[in-house]
């Protein structure tokens, strides 16, 4: 008999419940500790409701996140866009507000946000083409973010610089955006509808 | 062959007619090129081997001495090849990467920098010298990352680039008219190279287009193609009524007339 056939045949209890054990620390490890290791959490500037904002709005999210006319995307409103509505004293109570009106409105400085869905360098996205040619609607890539009542932990690649959304929240791959916002998603859905995938249609 | 079959079916051509006997040979299109691209300025700018010029200008004489000579230019942005048959870009046909390829829609040779793996193999291939090969990383000393284009990548060390003939102004230009609901125009979409000519010389649009001016520039005679024998069917048209400057575009034989010979 070889080394190799006594070695299967004596495979007992024990060798197997430290397989096992092995296999669920180095899969939590994984799961849990690499994500901690490589993502550094980055706190917003201050907390910020998009639910409250949107019930005082009358057109949705086009309300402060504009098209210029050239067609470029303002994004993020600036300060200016936020004094169309905020006066320099606050109109709530929360001390978010005030922290706001105090320290970024009257001194007419920008609100450094940390952005989500902010895209690497090499990536030209055209909100113009899909949410007025496509006519997609916001939540398709940015899922419920308009109705939330909290800005959730910012997590940003601790090797790229990049934020997590870019990568995908999801270990497993799985889900849709904003979950996943990878380029095989963009692609996915271009190929789904007939829109053109090739390179140079979103890298620049 | 009429300009509009000249290239494979597609929306557009996009093309230039560059009129070297109005070109200077100022080099503003190539600072302006520069500037657009985010082409920074190497260490040593006089190893012009090494160095990045996404639109050249080559000077040329009629070899003859004082009184006699005269002096040409010739601005060499990427010239957008489609090949004979609407797939046979030279770069194109020897990428094994996959960083580069043609557009059926626009004609435009595209250069994707991310996907690049650097081997060159497309520098070789190009007839027209119109790729560069990264030989380092552009140095963009404290202060000078400022006045970057956002809307163009800046590339790094490894990497082959090349004029897109401003394909991020025309995604603009798509923006705009997304919006307006209409088409891009003609002045919608114009490269920097164009913009910046001070005397006028480069007129771009699409050749398809007979209201485009470019489309009717380049069915005049006395516009004609950079080594237009080798088939690379490009979509940059030069004029000149000078007849040495034409005999300097192509390798013509002796007994040869520019004009008369068929391109293969």
């Amino acid at each position: 008999m070889t080394t190799h056939e006594q070695g299967q045949a004596k495979r007992s209890g024990a060798d197997w419940l430290l397989f096992v054990v092995g296999f669920v620390l180095f899969s939590a490890l994984g799961f849990w500790g690499t994500p901690a290791l490589l993502y550094a959490e980055k706190p917003q500037p201050f907390q910020f409701s998009h639910k409250v904002h949107m019930e005082q709005v009358s057109e949705g999210c086009k309300s402060c996140h504009s098209f210029r006319e050239d067609g470029s995307f303002t994004g993020i409103p600036s300060t200016d866009k936020c004094k169309e509505c905020h006066s320099d004293s606050p109109q709530g109570d929360t001390p978010q507000e005030k922290t706001f009106v105090e320290e970024y409105l009257n001194k007419g400085k920008p609100v450094d946000w940390q952005v989500y869905s902010k895209q690497p360098a090499c990536v030209f996205f055209s909100h113009a083409a899909h949410a007025e040619n496509a006519g997609l609607e916001c939540k398709k890539c940015h899922g419920d973010h308009g109705d939330s009542e909290k800005l959730r932990t910012y997590q940003q690649n601790r090797l790229t610089g990049y934020s997590r959304d870019i990568w995908g929240s999801s270990i497993l791959g799985m889900g849709d955006p904003p979950k996943r916002m990878k380029m095989d998603n963009c692609a996915d859905c271009h190929r789904a509808n007939g829109v053109r995938d090739a390179c140079f249609v979103c890298h620049k | 062959m009429s300009l509009a079959n000249r290239y494979s079916a597609g929306e557009h051509r996009f093309g230039m007619v560059i009129d070297i006997d109005k070109c200077t040979g100022c080099g503003g299109c190539t600072v302006a090129c520069m500037s657009e691209n985010n082409v920074g300025v190497l260490y040593d700018e006089t190893d012009k081997i090494r160095s990045i010029t996404w639109m050249r200008v080559y000077q040329v004489d009629n070899g003859k001495p004082f009184p006699e000579t005269q002096v040409a230019f010739f601005p060499r942005p990427c010239l957008h090849c489609e090949g004979s048959h609407g797939h046979h870009t030279p770069c194109v046909s020897v990428c094994p990467a996959t960083a580069t390829d043609y557009d059926p829609q626009t004609g435009i040779v595209s250069q994707i920098i991310t996907r690049c793996i650097g081997c060159r193999y497309c520098v070789g291939a190009c007839p027209y010298h119109a790729r560069y090969f990264n030989w380092f990383d552009t140095p963009w000393p404290a202060g000078l990352e400022r006045p970057l284009n956002p809307a163009v990548a800046p590339r790094m060390r490894g990497v082959v680039e090349k004029c897109t003939f401003c394909y991020h102004r025309y995604q603009r230009a798509k923006n705009k008219a997304f919006l307006g609901g209409g088409k891009v125009e003609e002045m919608d979409y114009q490269t920097a190279c164009t913009e910046a000519c001070p005397s006028g010389a480069i007129t771009f649009g699409d050749l398809k287009n007979p209201n485009h001016k470019v489309a009717q520039l380049a069915q005049s005679p006395e516009c004609f193609r950079l080594l237009e024998r080798l088939g690379t069917n490009n979509k940059v048209y030069y004029r000149t009524t000078r007849a040495w400057v034409r005999r300097l575009a192509d390798n013509y034989l002796k007994d040869e007339k520019p004009g008369q010979v068929a391109a293969s």
